[in-house]
């Protein structure tokens, strides 16, 4: 153990679903104190790569390649006892659905005073303590008395506050938050994030926020991975990717942003035909064409490029203009995005990472690129 | 706004389940071609709005004037006829279309159930429903599950056209959807509405969707409005 060792290093990490790769090569690091927001969308293998870290993948899941904690303890391929000694010390999990989460037969306090005593050698009242102490500490009023009560008796938001304390209630050096509101009403949502940010604070924990809301990630996090077919497309402190992406996906993502969403976006100027307040053609988003690739049919290449607006214009031409015959050596490297998966490479003093062949052709206002698709 | 000159005018409203009032005398007007959104929390009134606006649940109190009609005087008979002209978008895509029935069947139900399905017309009239949503109507021999969630959402709002709506109430039409989906939806949207000067009873919690996408913003709590913008 070195003390220089980042909390959490994944390096390579592969998680199959019987023949079908999910996560294909993933490697990121999750600092001391930091919020990592891990971005995508559904089938982008974000809540599998959460779920491989806390060593709850599905069944018929396996994974391949390394996640170490603090660089010693191997977490890919542990056996159930080795998490049985991190679950809730060293990681925890707050999960979407609270319910699933919380037995139904236990008072909430019960189950709260059990995870102290799981981990603590305290006598009954002072976990009992802990845990209302632990439910004050979320924000739920009266908490020696709903600590009596049961999971279906406390609201949505309740419930998740409880969640919460349950996993921060052993202080651990992670948490891992697995679309943590998703279930919950919007206003709801933002409480319980705030929530979350503040507890992580208070505790001086890591947490790795997955999800795929962006006003969230803006708000909450320090850095950020989007992923997109089980791969990293770019990754980076929050505040530089938002006001600059640089993989076309990022950048079509933040494009299609209705612009109240976010000031930071370049897309916050005027684009030609987004002025708000005018006809209804004045309405029309930037957007991205297609739809997300099912991962059992994935191209070689580049899994962006039948969606990219810079693989597409780099397209051969078709021979309708056969003016200049493409040289051989030209034409093979228009088509790497078809044929080559991009590597992730650092960029500048290698706080972004970005994965794609063609990163330095995106323009100053990427959003453009998105205008066509309706 | 007279009753003659809005496509929806809704007076009063009042919805009640048992002793609690969901809709608390609840007024508003839509034009055609207008994009009215209705916002609140959770519990709020605003699907219980939606649903008796289309009378699919009746009103305990207060008028529905659509396109000059006042829906609330009509019985189960007489609103038959006018039902394809007021069609709801739902937010689960998949849930609002029956995973055993083919896309194209789906589309098509509207018309068959109006009595409007002509054997001869019909397929092409599918195809060009789907062309209008932006799917290929190849699409059309699929089921749900062979869809993205978007290509399905598109799927439900052909069908909720097929009946040459006036206007559409959207429920929450692209929460349930991937992020890079929802422009291409919103744009579809949009695009419909210009096209064919569809009202639309616009309900969603998403505060940057709606003011990028609505005309005015009905703001309710408690079953009542409490803001208007």
């Amino acid at each position: 153990m070195h003390p220089a060792d980042p909390l959490l290093s994944v390096r390579d990490l592969r998680i199959a679903i019987g023949p079908v790769d999910a996560v294909r090569g993933l490697s990121f690091d999750v600092r001391d104190g930091e919020v990592l927001a891990i971005v995508g969308e559904s089938g982008a293998g974000k809540s599998l790569t959460a779920r491989a870290l806390l060593g709850m993948l599905p069944r018929g899941a396996t994974a391949a390649g390394s996640a170490r904690l603090r660089g010693e303890t191997e977490l890919v391929g542990a056996r159930r006892q080795v998490y049985a000694g991190l679950w809730g010390r060293r990681i925890a999990l707050v999960p979407q659905d609270a319910l699933s989460a919380l037995s139904p037969v236990h008072a909430v306090g019960d189950q709260l005073a059990a995870a102290v005593r799981s981990v603590r050698r305290v006598s009954r009242k002072e976990a009992r303590a802990r845990a209302v102490a632990a439910l004050e500490q979320v924000g739920i009023a009266d908490a020696g008395r709903r600590a009596r009560a049961y999971p279906h008796e406390f609201s949505g938001g309740m419930r998740q506050r409880a969640v919460i304390a349950m996993a921060m209630i052993n202080e651990p050096e992670l948490v891992v938050a697995d679309e943590p509101t998703t279930a919950l009403d919007p206003g709801t949502q933002r409480h319980v994030l705030e929530l979350l940010a503040r507890r992580r604070e208070e505790t001086g924990a890591s947490l790795v926020l997955v999800t795929h809301d962006l006003a969230a990630v803006e708000e909450h996090a320090d850095r950020m991975l989007v992923m997109y077919a089980g791969r990293a497309v770019e990754s980076g402190p929050v505040d530089e990717v938002f006001a600059r992406p640089r993989a076309p996906y990022t950048a079509g993502l933040l494009a299609s942003l209705p612009p109240d969403l976010s000031p930071a976006l370049p897309s916050a100027e005027p684009l030609p035909g987004r002025a708000r307040g005018g006809p209804v053609a004045g309405r029309r988003l930037p957007s991205i064409a297609g739809a997300p690739p099912t991962l059992a049919e994935l191209l070689p290449g580049c899994a962006f490029a039948p969606r990219c607006p810079l693989a597409r214009r780099a397209e051969p031409a078709e021979p309708a203009e056969p003016a200049e015959p493409a040289e051989p050596a030209e034409l093979a490297d228009d088509d790497r995005c078809r044929t080559e998966l991009p590597e992730p490479q650092r960029l500048g003093d290698g706080e972004r990472e970005v994965a794609c062949h063609r990163w330095s052709e995106l323009p100053d206002r990427p959003a453009e690129l998105f205008l066509e698709n309706v | 706004m007279s009753p003659a000159s809005a496509l929806l005018d809704v007076r009063d409203l009042v919805v009640r389940y048992g002793s609690f009032v969901a809709v608390d005398h609840v007024s508003f007007d839509l034009a055609a071609g207008e994009t009215l959104a209705l916002v609140g929390p959770s519990g709020c009134g605003k699907s219980s709005t939606a649903a008796a606006v289309l009378q699919l649940h009746r009103p305990d109190g207060g008028e529905v004037w659509f396109d000059g009609r006042e829906l609330t005087a009509l019985d189960e008979r007489a609103l038959r006829p006018l039902r394809p002209a007021m069609q709801p978008v739902f937010q689960d895509p998949y849930g609002s279309l029956s995973p055993r029935c083919r896309i194209r069947d789906a589309v098509a139900e509207p018309l068959r159930v109006q009595g409007r399905w002509d054997r001869m017309a019909g397929p092409a009239r599918v195809a060009e429903l789907l062309d209008l949503v932006g799917l290929d109507p190849a699409y059309g021999d699929r089921r749900p599950h062979e869809l993205s969630g978007g290509q399905c959402q598109r799927a439900g709002i052909a069908r909720a056209l097929a009946g040459d709506p006036r206007l559409l109430v959207l429920d929450e039409p692209v929460s349930a959807l991937d992020p890079s989906l929802r422009a291409g939806v919103l744009n579809l949207l949009a695009d419909l509405q210009e096209r064919l000067g569809l009202g639309y009873l616009f309900i969603c919690h998403d505060m940057a969707v709606v003011r990028h996408f609505s005309d005015r913003v009905v703001e309710m709590r408690d079953g009542r409005i409490v803001d208007e913008r």
